[in-house]
């Protein structure tokens, strides 16, 4: 773990009086991918919410410890929560394009909302980001429709193309594919390994197969807490606490 | 479903037809108890739209489809014409709307996107009282309060800053066009707030953690993800608060001051489509001004009717397209 990109310092999150995230301290290398395995309910969503600080939005909730990114505590004084959401991209479980929009102007979205404006510009990175998320041929031909038209799976990578046209170091994804068909969720986990080069990726999935697939490193969580991260193949192969092994044995979870 | 349960249902059901009669008669009365109650509804309305129609003849006669653009109404002369009228109920209503979709979606959008839950609940439920309060008590208000307010400063001071426009130019009445439309504006954001509130909150939370997430500030996320979205709804409330405003009787007449003219100014006393039939129907004696106000009558039947149809048609498209949003 010598130059993490991504690095968390004793993080806890609450839904009002409910402690949902429990102390995490977790570092993500630059160009991995990040997988987020445990039963339902233990704070995965939480704690991925808390890195581009998106659950303190949530009323009544709150978030204490630091995110570094970059070396650069996203919850110091003075930083703007806005801001940090600009360089930080999610993907939620649910596909969920701007209905109102079609799928140019759902790519365009991040760059428009950071002032870029120039139709060259925009057409350019929209190509470029639609190519990254393994859509483009797909969609070459309908750009103008709306985002809904497209199928579920089409609809998810149009919103990790929204997500990558701002060029953000880091993207975070939340069960991207639990509401996909396995042929949807195939090309999704192919595109994850080749955006690699690009991005460093944290993804929460309920699926322990997909972590083992695409994963370079898994971290199990258990109510709240992070109980064991590592290599995923060492994780899969040599867990060191019994309650990884018996979740990931499936005897529990 | 167990094999056995599965076996019992399926022979129930195949038993069923034979005695059907007996079994379900309650049923069988009940359904045709409702039938009879839906259709004696549709013939009712059908026999109040006819009546209208038969009784307005005589002025369509007369008159002609001019009537609707004749902008002289004369008992004395019996000469009739919709056209004030009509003026009167446009105007009125367009003033009221612009003075309440901006408030109505202020509140909407305080109360369902930024206002802490508890305050939200209690203000949403005022808003809505608002809407229960009856509209003669809107009226009285506007006599005693709203009018003279007008007169004395409102009025005035328009008169005096934006005097070279000439929706603002002549004496202060009080009573008049203003006073209408300000007390519709009134009535109608109980209607139109409530509807976008309830437009808005049917916008799932993934929608704006959408824009959220790509940055948005909060104002960017609610106009991205909620006012965007909810376009079409937005015009259905719109519609329907227009529908109300038109139809609106017992207020604007006690406001409106009653005259059967067109005058560009708001200061001015005018009269709407329903104000007019309240004030002249129990004292009209000839045949002819009776059904030149039927006539007046069932033209507003058939816009409300259209406005209705309007705002249910766009409603509707609004629902089915955030169901395939949601898919
Ligand atoms: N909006 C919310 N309000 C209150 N409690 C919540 C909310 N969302 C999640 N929780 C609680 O926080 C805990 C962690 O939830 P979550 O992070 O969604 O788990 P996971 O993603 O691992 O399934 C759960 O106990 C859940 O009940
Ligand atoms: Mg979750």
């Amino acid at each position: 773990m010598a130059n993490p990109i991504l690095e968390t310092k004793e993080v806890s999150a609450w839904f009002g009086k409910h402690q949902a995230v429990r102390g995490i301290s977790f570092s993500a290398e630059p160009n991995t991918i990040n997988a987020m395995i445990g039963p339902s309910g233990c704070g995965k969503s939480t704690f991925l919410r808390c890195l581009n600080r998106l659950h303190e939005e949530v009323e009544g909730a709150r978030v204490e410890g630091s995110v570094l990114l970059s070396k650069e505590d996203i919850y110091g004084q003075g930083v703007d929560p806005v801001a940090v959401r600009r360089r930080i991209g999610m993907v939620f479980q649910k596909p969920n394009p701007f209905p109102s929009m079609s799928v140019f102007d759902n790519v365009a979205a991040g760059l428009r909302l950071a002032g870029i404006h120039k139709r060259s510009v925009l057409a350019e990175v929209v190509e470029r980001s639609l190519v990254q998320a393994a859509l483009w041929e797909e969609v070459k031909d309908k750009l103008k429709q709306p985002g809904t038209s497209l199928s579920g799976g089409q609809q998810q990578r149009l919103c990790i193309a929204r997500a990558l046209a701002v060029n953000p170091p880091v993207l975070l994804m939340d069960e991207p594919t639990s509401a996909l068909d396995p042929i949807s969720t195939a090309k999704i986990e192919e595109l994850l390994v080749n955006l690699k080069n690009d991005v460093t990726i944290v993804i929460v999935t309920h699926n322990m197969q997909q972590a083992a697939r695409i994963s370079d490193q898994t971290c199990f969580f258990l109510t709240g807490e992070l109980v064991e991260a590592g290599e995923t193949s060492r994780i899969f192969t040599n867990p060191q606490d019994t309650r990884t092994e018996q979740y990931i044995t499936g005897r529990f979870g | 479903m167990s094999k056995a349960v599965a076996l019992e249902v399926s022979q129930t059901v195949e038993a069923g037809p034979v005695k059907k009669r007996d079994l379900h008669l309650g049923d069988r009365v009940f359904f045709w108890i409702l039938r009879g109650v839906a259709t004696s509804v549709i013939l009712l309305l059908a026999a109040l739209t006819l009546y209208l129609f038969r009784l307005s003849i005589p002025a369509f006669q007369t008159f002609g489809a001019k009537f609707l653009i004749s902008l002289e109404w004369n008992p004395v002369s019996e000469v009739f014409g919709a056209g004030p009228f009509i003026y009167g109920t446009v105007v009125s209503s367009l003033l009221a709307l612009c003075i309440s979709v901006p408030v109505s979606l202020g509140v909407s959008l305080f109360l369902n996107e930024l206002a802490p839950k508890k305050l939200a609940d209690t203000m949403g439920f005022l808003v809505e009282m608002l809407a229960a309060i009856p509209s003669v008590v809107y009226g009285l208000w506007g006599i005693f309060v709203l009018a003279p307010w007008l007169r004395t400063t409102v009025q005035p001071l328009l008169g005096k800053t934006f005097g070279f426009i000439p929706l603002f130019q002549g004496p202060p009445f009080g009573v008049g066009m203003l006073a209408a439309g300000l007390v519709l504006a009134i009535m109608i954001t109980p209607t139109i707030s409530a509807i976008c509130k309830e437009v808005f909150r049917a916008i799932p939370d993934h929608q704006r953690e959408a824009s959220l997430a790509l940055g948005a500030t909060r104002w960017e996320m609610i106009h991205m993800s909620v006012i965007q979205t909810a376009r079409s709804g937005i015009l259905g409330a719109v519609i329907l608060g227009l529908g109300r405003a038109m139809g609106e009787t017992m207020a604007v007449t006690m406001v409106i001051g009653n005259r059967a003219e067109i005058d560009i100014s708001l200061f001015a006393p005018a009269q709407t489509m329903a104000s007019v039939i309240a004030n002249e129907y129990a004292e009209a004696s000839s045949q002819i001004h009776l059904s030149s106000l039927a006539a007046v009558g069932l033209s507003l039947f058939v816009v409300s009717l259209l406005i209705n149809a309007m705002a249910r048609f766009v409603v509707h498209r609004v629902d089915s397209r955030s169901a395939k949003a949601a898919h």
